[in-house]
């Protein structure tokens, strides 16, 4: 067996590692630590996408001596390879990003511990995006769900506290009809191992025996995902949860904890049930059509925003439902679209709450109005800021360009879901592009009196290289996806093949 | 769910009989949605039956071939501590990441220790609760003192209670029990000695500091074992861990030193959890 085959498992075990080795480590050290691991998992990452790319096919790897129906197993290919690729970057360049903002919103003596809860998040989210295991699955949920409930608590005000009580008990009612589904998935194909599942299940499928239960289970598992990743009607928790938690927690929770959710449900619909079973169950154009409702209500709330942080939280909403959208599609090239659109849109969102951080002085609230002319006070930061929301928007050269072409060249030949989905692009392009590049103008009015010199805030005076060099990596990382689109569609493509 | 603030303005614009039509909906749809899955359950499987889809090879090689792969005579042991020890270790992990949560709700930083020992030996107590209660925050000193009947039924019941976990932890690859369940029992323990005879008492030998060091050390065992295995496994290396006679204490390899170490590991998420709430510090 190659080496390499076993980076899957190392990158989760490094992780696991830090976390545990970080609970006895000042605040400095569980820094940089968190730094070098979640670096040397993009590197592990990175090499792994190489490998199987070139391979090609995917591959199973035992953790421990048993094989699969017995023990536990990952598998890996160049879909799961590109998505741990897609989580430990955006952690690695959020925490670095925005170090400074932990170091001003968490207590001293606490900030190890949020190092330890972003190592477990990304822990989590790699191991939910490798297993091949229904049960491990949902254990590794449970972890990054309470992962994403102290990410939001650990600014320590009240609101946050509250609203990451609100965000437990709407993600623990996701996770419970999640288990709900697994049971009765068990109870009728006596598996728990993905594969083994979608060979029992046909059968079973065809007998038309259990197509009530069937049906249950499917929906079981979409709402317990959905709920948890938000989508429309169970979004309300998310905009205090970006937008009154740390710009890092934001940008973790919505560029990458979200995303896992749906990546394992992508992988329950193609490798677990089967891609067949649940086009003939209709839960397709249940997904269709809540990712179309989302994505012009998301768009719609979002415009009646006037705190910043709270209208780059509910643009959010829109975007999963770009997601669904794709998926609801039911085609190959939909779920292309959808995927690209979850790497598209977690770097973009990211780079947005890093950027914005400048103008909200870490992670206050500020209403919109209150940006006027910020421009002018932070160049980098609001250029970056502005890169972003083109992106957001679908600007060409940028990655939300790419995403939405590929949505809307799926969509084509659909019947009455294409004119659906490209009338509920079009729309929805057109809201974005009305708040976020309102930001975008608000930042660059001129002031009216000209700057004073004024003292240094304790905020911006504290960033630095690190800053600099995160946001600029994530701006360069959108240019990329933006411009170089070929081959990363390409690999979705030969990985969505091997996937199921 | 539902009253969020961003639907809040519509709800109070609209009169208050649109908010109870709002309720009876969402009472129709919960209880819709209970007799859907309870007709669901109706057609499944019966338990038990021989020919259910659960009854197959999974279930057959854990009962058949599981005291002589895993050396524990407990085949749940066996099984989530060998066959599928990657969902515990997540599950430790969870429990982990609960107690990372608590600290961070709860822990009260910057308080100095030594002040406070300074504070309790000018207290004066009256109505058996010390004074400086009434002024501070802290729950210590709410403790009524020398409550006799709990401390000396406690005196009795506390070696038994420490006794037995030990021995569930330690049994867990041969009786019912293992590390979750002998844990959870010396963490009461560990509780009710506190509630009998104060955080002066346990403060002995459950501090900040220990807590921290057993979780470490527990949590790295199990890691650095369950890496070794599972790396052994996969690049299909003799593992070399002797596996023992089964139903000897000393058997099942790897078994019983995980059993140890989640043993510890829930040992003190119990205890550390009670004194968080109970007054802000381990």
């Amino acid at each position: 067996m190659d080496f390499i085959k076993n980076f899957p498992f190392f990158s989760i075990m490094l992780c696991m590692f830090c976390a545990i080795i970080t609970s006895c480590l000042g605040r400095k050290a569980a820094k940089y630590l968190t730094r070098i691991v979640l670096a040397a998992v993009v590197g592990l990452s990175a090499a792994l996408l190489v490998y199987t790319y070139i391979n090609g096919g995917s591959f199973v790897y035992y953790m421990g001596h048993f094989p699969a129906p017995w023990g536990n197993e990952i598998r890996a290919g160049c879909l799961e390879a590109i998505f741990a690729l897609f989580v430990s970057a955006v952690a690695f360049l959020s925490v670095v990003a925005g170090g400074k903002a932990v170091e001003y919103d968490v207590e001293d003596k606490k900030e190890n511990l949020f190092y330890i809860l972003v190592c477990l998040m990304v822990s989590s989210l790699l191991a939910m995006c490798y297993t091949n295991d229904l049960f491990t699955g949902y254990v590794f949920i449970e972890i990054n769900t309470i992962a994403g409930c102290g990410l939001i608590m650990v600014r320590q005000i009240g609101k946050s506290v509250v609203t990451a009580i609100r965000y437990m008990v709407i993600s623990l009612l996701g996770s419970g009809l999640f288990l709900i589904g697994v049971t009765l998935l068990y109870s009728l194909t006596g598996h728990l191992l993905m594969s083994n599942i979608k060979e029992s299940l046909l059968p079973v499928f065809e007998s038309g025996d259990y197509r009530v239960q069937l049906t249950i289970v499917i929906g079981l598992m979409t709402v317990g995902l959905s709920v948890k990743s938000g989508l429309f009607p169970f979004h309300l928790w998310i905009p205090d949860a970006y937008g009154q938690s740390n710009v890092v927690s934001s940008s973790l929770l919505s560029s990458t904890v979200s995303k896992g959710y749906i990546f394992l449900l992508i992988k329950i619909y193609v490798r677990t049930i089967g891609f067949d079973v649940i086009e003939k169950s209709g839960v397709f154009n249940i997904c269709f059509v809540f990712g179309v409702v989302a994505m012009v209500f998301g768009s719609l709330i979002a415009l009646r925003e006037k705190s910043f942080r709270r209208m780059i939280a509910y643009s959010s909403i829109a975007q999963i439902g770009y997601i669904f959208m794709g998926i609801g599609l039911g085609t190959k090239e939909g779920l292309v679209a959808a995927v690209f659109h979850i790497f598209a849109h977690g770097i973009t969102k990211s780079l947005l709450f890093l950027s914005s951080s400048a103008f909200t002085e870490g992670s206050h609230t500020k209403s919109i109005h209150e940006i006027k002319g910020l421009a002018y006070e932070h160049k980098f930061s609001s250029f970056c800021y502005s890169v972003g929301a083109f992106s957001i928007v679908g600007f060409p050269l940028l990655s939300g360009f790419v995403s939405k072409l590929l949505l809307g060249g799926a969509a084509i030949g659909q019947g009455l879901m294409q004119w659906i989905a490209l009338l509920a692009l079009a729309v929805s392009t057109i809201l974005n592009a009305i708040y976020f590049l309102r930001t975008v103008i608000y930042l660059y009015i001129p002031p009216e009196q000209p700057l004073k010199a004024e003292e240094p805030k304790p905020y911006s005076s504290m960033r630095g290289f690190s800053y600099a060099f995160g946001v600029t990596v994530l701006v360069l990382v959108n240019f990329l996806v933006g411009l170089a689109s070929g081959p990363v569609i390409n690999i979705i493509n030969k990985g969505l093949e091997f996937f199921s | 769910m539902k009253k969020d603030d961003d639907l809040q303005p519509i709800l109070s614009r609209l009169s208050g009989k649109l908010r109870s039509v709002y309720k009876i909906t969402a009472l129709v749809l919960v209880v819709l949605l209970f007799f859907v899955l309870a007709a669901a359950m109706l057609g499944m499987p019966a338990i038990g039956n021989k020919n259910n889809p659960d009854n197959n090879e999974v279930a057959r090689r854990y009962i058949e071939n599981g005291v002589e792969e895993t050396g524990a005579v407990n085949i749940v042991s066996g099984m989530i501590l060998d066959y599928r020890a990657f969902d515990t270790f997540g599950e430790s992990c969870v429990l982990f990441v609960a107690t990372i949560c608590v600290t961070i709700m709860l822990r009260i930083d910057g308080q100095n220790k030594e002040d406070d020992k300074e504070a309790e030996k000018k207290d004066k107590t009256s109505f058996g609760i010390r004074e400086s209660a009434f002024k501070k925050l802290d729950s210590r000193y709410y403790e009524p003192e020398n409550d006799s009947i709990l401390k000396v039924s406690s005196l009795i019941v506390i070696p038994i209670i420490l006794v037995f976990g030990i021995y569930v932890i330690l049994n867990g690859h041969i009786s019912p029990g293992g590390g979750f369940s002998g844990g959870a029992v010396l963490g009461a323990g560990f509780i009710l000695y506190l509630s009998a005879f104060g955080f002066s008492a346990t403060e002995r030998f459950m501090n900040a500091k220990t807590v921290k060091i057993i979780t470490l050390v527990a949590l790295l065992v199990y890691c650095i074992a369950k890496s070794y295995s599972f790396f052994t496994g996969a690049n299909h290396i003799e593992s070399g861990i002797p596996l023992g006679t089964p139903g000897a204490i000393l058997s099942s390899g790897l078994i019983l030193v995980l059993n140890i170490c989640v043993g510890m590991v829930v040992a003190c998420t119990m205890y550390s959890f009670y004194a968080l709430v109970r007054r802000g510090r381990i």
